[in-house]
């Protein structure tokens, strides 16, 4: 396959390994912040084609395991009610709330229905006007554009039965709180590749500059992670640190301009709550006052608490790169995929997950 | 109460941890199999049953017979390549043929939903005839119900069959040792993806075609070369990736493959890259894997690709000491990494 083959070779893959080993003289640290780096990293064995300088630690990239699960409840909530049908991704059907998954409501019969796009669920909404259609908007930037783009064009076809339910995060105040923690062990980040597609990443440039790490925009092939990695340690080894761009395939500088439109059209920056970090400071996005009539929250009266997480779950330390799930008493015991205590094991992009299904060998 | 009541009393459910029956307890993987070992296996238990093989190894006056039964509920019931009708047959004659048995007779079942054009179901009707005829096996008693429109989906088909089992042949994963070979007949995935395409509505150039085929020629063929196979599988539900762990877990062995030896064909590669599933995972339906004695492997190979269903068929891994009950894979970098069971149904990833 085209752009995928090359990027799985083999040779390739140790030429960069070997190139890597011949530069680098002390250990670094890098982080990336992207469920699909983490799943190819610990799918492909990455580390073990690394020196033992390197250290790699997953951040908070994956948008399943920092959903709070207080937008679990309130997406179960949604969907229990008999006129309504829920969408969603895949994978956060599998998320446990406070109670219930949606997965398990869905075997209850209630409606809960997998698409690949929010404009799938607009689709329904004009197909079945005596329901209401929620969709569950979750991701990083990568996926906001196409959720504004369903709130605009359920607007611009008067639909009064859709909605989305939001959970949406932002990458760079992410990555501002680990590098500001006095126990930050972070030397470079891997910038999420499919983020910058949509942002570009000039947001990354006064973060560089202020925190002296190096952020290289990375893709999500193995030849991608290996060719970030190595980009990224040479910075280190040569005391630089800029913003350079490995996923030059896919990302400009200034990103999609349109799609960034879309989002101020639609959006409004706020506060948000990260499961397993707590709130970071314009962190999120929600509609804004324009499309208030199409967020769930204003048009169902939800009852939901807050939620304690389990003492046993050290999420917190692996989605900052404290800790690996390895370092976890719980982890492959009491907390497994089948029956996640904690949200790094809940998507299959979560680190605790990945670990799980790839663990080294 | 007496000690004997006391004794007796068992809780008349077993401890699970989920109040309802899941999807994912049909889907081949992790959940799938505790519901058959924690809740029908402490209830049926007997020597046949506990194999849990595809099918059951009985015998008789001397002569080994081997029994399955399947059922057939799939959803689109006509998809390209093939129906419910023709999968009904094939996968009970495969079930059949991995217990190294000649397939012979087939029962067939029929749970109707009320309004199924007739038209349709006379095209499953012919697609079974051809599929029994290819397969050389005859349909020998059957049943038909047609329930309320509503309380079925379209059509429920149920084979059971039975075959006569050579001598000679003994397939068990516990015969299986260090050094083994493990063929794959062909390219993985197929049937899968060519379900997903329709359900998904998903039209790629090239269309994605169910593999449905019949395995017993092919196995026959096998067995001309040698009968030192120790297991024959057909990864269904849960895709070879499940198939091979249970044979690592009932044989107590480690299994080891190669990635870049699995055969897929480039559209369906493509397929699952953008639905974001994996293919390890996915279902085959005329496929089979077997694990044979190493001296034997080429030439069982060789005869394989002579015949119609095995041209594509390959070594893509060796039975090991280590790493006992799981399966390790040398990915295509050159590293190494597990190969999972499959836990709950796969979901496509958000991005």
């Amino acid at each position: 396959m085209k752009f995928i083959d090359e990027y799985r070779d083999e040779a390739a893959a140790k030429l960069i390994a070997t190139k890597i080993a011949d530069i680098i003289t002390k250990p670094h640290t890098i982080m990336e912040i992207c469920g699909g780096q983490t799943h190819t990293i610990v799918k492909y064995g990455l580390e073990q084609l690394l020196p033992k300088e390197i250290t790699i630690v997953h951040g908070p990239g994956c948008p399943v395991c920092v959903t709070p699960v207080e937008s679990i409840d309130k997406a179960v909530e949604i969907a229990s009610y008999d006129n309504v049908i829920f969408t969603s991704f895949g994978d956060m059907l599998r998320v446990p709330g406070s109670k219930k998954d949606l997965l398990s409501l869905r075997a209850d019969g209630k409606d809960i229905r997998i698409v690949y796009s929010p404009l799938d669920a607009v689709n329904l909404a004009k197909e079945n006007p005596e329901k209401k259609i929620v969709f569950f908007a979750v991701g990083f930037e990568t996926t906001a554009p196409a959720n504004a783009m369903s709130v605009k064009l359920a607007k611009k076809l008067n639909l009064k039965n859709y909605s989305i339910l939001t959970s949406q995060v932002l990458v760079p105040p992410a990555m501002e709180l680990l590098l500001s923690s006095p126990s930050t062990k972070i030397n470079g980040f891997l910038a999420a590749g499919h983020v910058c597609t949509v942002m570009g990443y000039h947001e990354y440039i006064p973060i560089a500059e202020k925190y002296k790490v190096p952020i290289v925009v990375t893709g999500f092939e193995p030849i991608d992670i290996l060719q970030g990695i190595y980009l990224a340690v040479k910075q280190l080894e040569e005391n630089r640190f800029d913003v350079e761009n490995q996923y030059a395939r896919a990302v400009v500088k200034d990103g999609n301009i349109p799609a960034q439109q879309l989002l101020k059209d639609v959006f409004k920056v706020v506060d948000k709550q990260w499961r397993g970090i707590g709130k970071i400071a314009l962190s999120g996005l929600a509609l804004n006052d324009f499309y208030a009539d199409y967020d769930a929250e204003n048009i169902f009266d939800l009852q939901v608490s807050s939620f304690e997480e389990n003492s046993l779950c050290i999420a917190g330390d692996i989605l900052q790169g404290n800790k690996k799930p390895f370092d976890c008493a719980a982890f492959g015991k009491t907390c497994n995929p089948e029956h996640p205590v904690g949200a790094p094991m809940v998507s299959s992009e979560g680190a605790c997950a990945a670990y799980f299904r790839y663990a080294k060998v | 109460m007496s000690d004997d009541i006391l004794e007796k009393l068992s809780c008349p459910v077993p401890f699970s941890n989920y109040e309802k029956v899941l999807m994912a307890h049909g889907g081949g993987g992790t959940l799938s199999q505790k519901l058959i070992s924690k809740m029908f296996l402490t209830q049926f238990q007997n020597p046949y049953l506990n194999l849990l093989h595809d099918g059951a190894i009985l015998e008789n006056a001397g002569n080994k017979i081997a029994f399955s039964t399947d059922s057939y509920v799939i959803n689109p019931i006509f998809f390209p390549g093939g129906n419910i009708g023709e999968l009904a047959i094939n996968g009970t004659v495969n079930d059949l043929s991995m217990c190294g048995a000649k397939p012979l007779y087939l029962s067939l079942g029929f749970i109707i939903e009320e309004g199924l054009l007739m038209d349709e179901l006379w095209r499953i009707v012919q697609s079974i005839k051809n599929a029994a005829d290819i397969a050389g096996v005859q349909i020998v008693t059957g049943d038909t119900k047609v329930v309320e429109k509503g309380k079925g989906d379209k059509i429920f088909i149920n084979t059971s069959g039975i075959g006569f089992i050579p001598d000679g042949r003994n397939i068990t994963p516990l015969n299986c040792k260090a050094g083994d070979k493990i063929i794959l007949s062909g390219k993985i995935a197929q049937h899968g993806m060519a379900i997903m395409a329709v359900r998904e509505g998903l039209n790629f150039e090239s269309e994605i075609v169910s593999d449905t085929a019949p395995l017993n020629h092919l196995v026959e063929e096998m067995f001309s070369v040698s009968n030192r196979i120790n297991v024959l599988r057909d990864p269904t539900r849960g895709g070879i990736s499940s198939t091979l762990n249970e044979i690592a877990q009932s044989a107590n062995l480690g299994i080891m493959i190669e990635e870049n030896k699995i055969p897929i064909s480039a559209q369906v590669s493509a397929a699952c890259e953008i639905i974001g599933l994996d293919p390890l995972y996915i279902a085959n339906e005329g496929k089979l894997i077997a694990i044979v004695s190493s001296d034997d492997a080429e030439n069982i190979i060789d005869k394989m690709r002579t015949s119609k269903y095995g041209i594509d068929a390959v070594i893509i891994g060796e039975v090991t000491e280590e790493n006992k009950g799981k399966v390790v894979m040398k990915t295509m970098l050159g590293t190494k990494r597990i190969v999972d069971m499959l836990s709950g149904e796969q979901l496509p990833r958000i991005c």
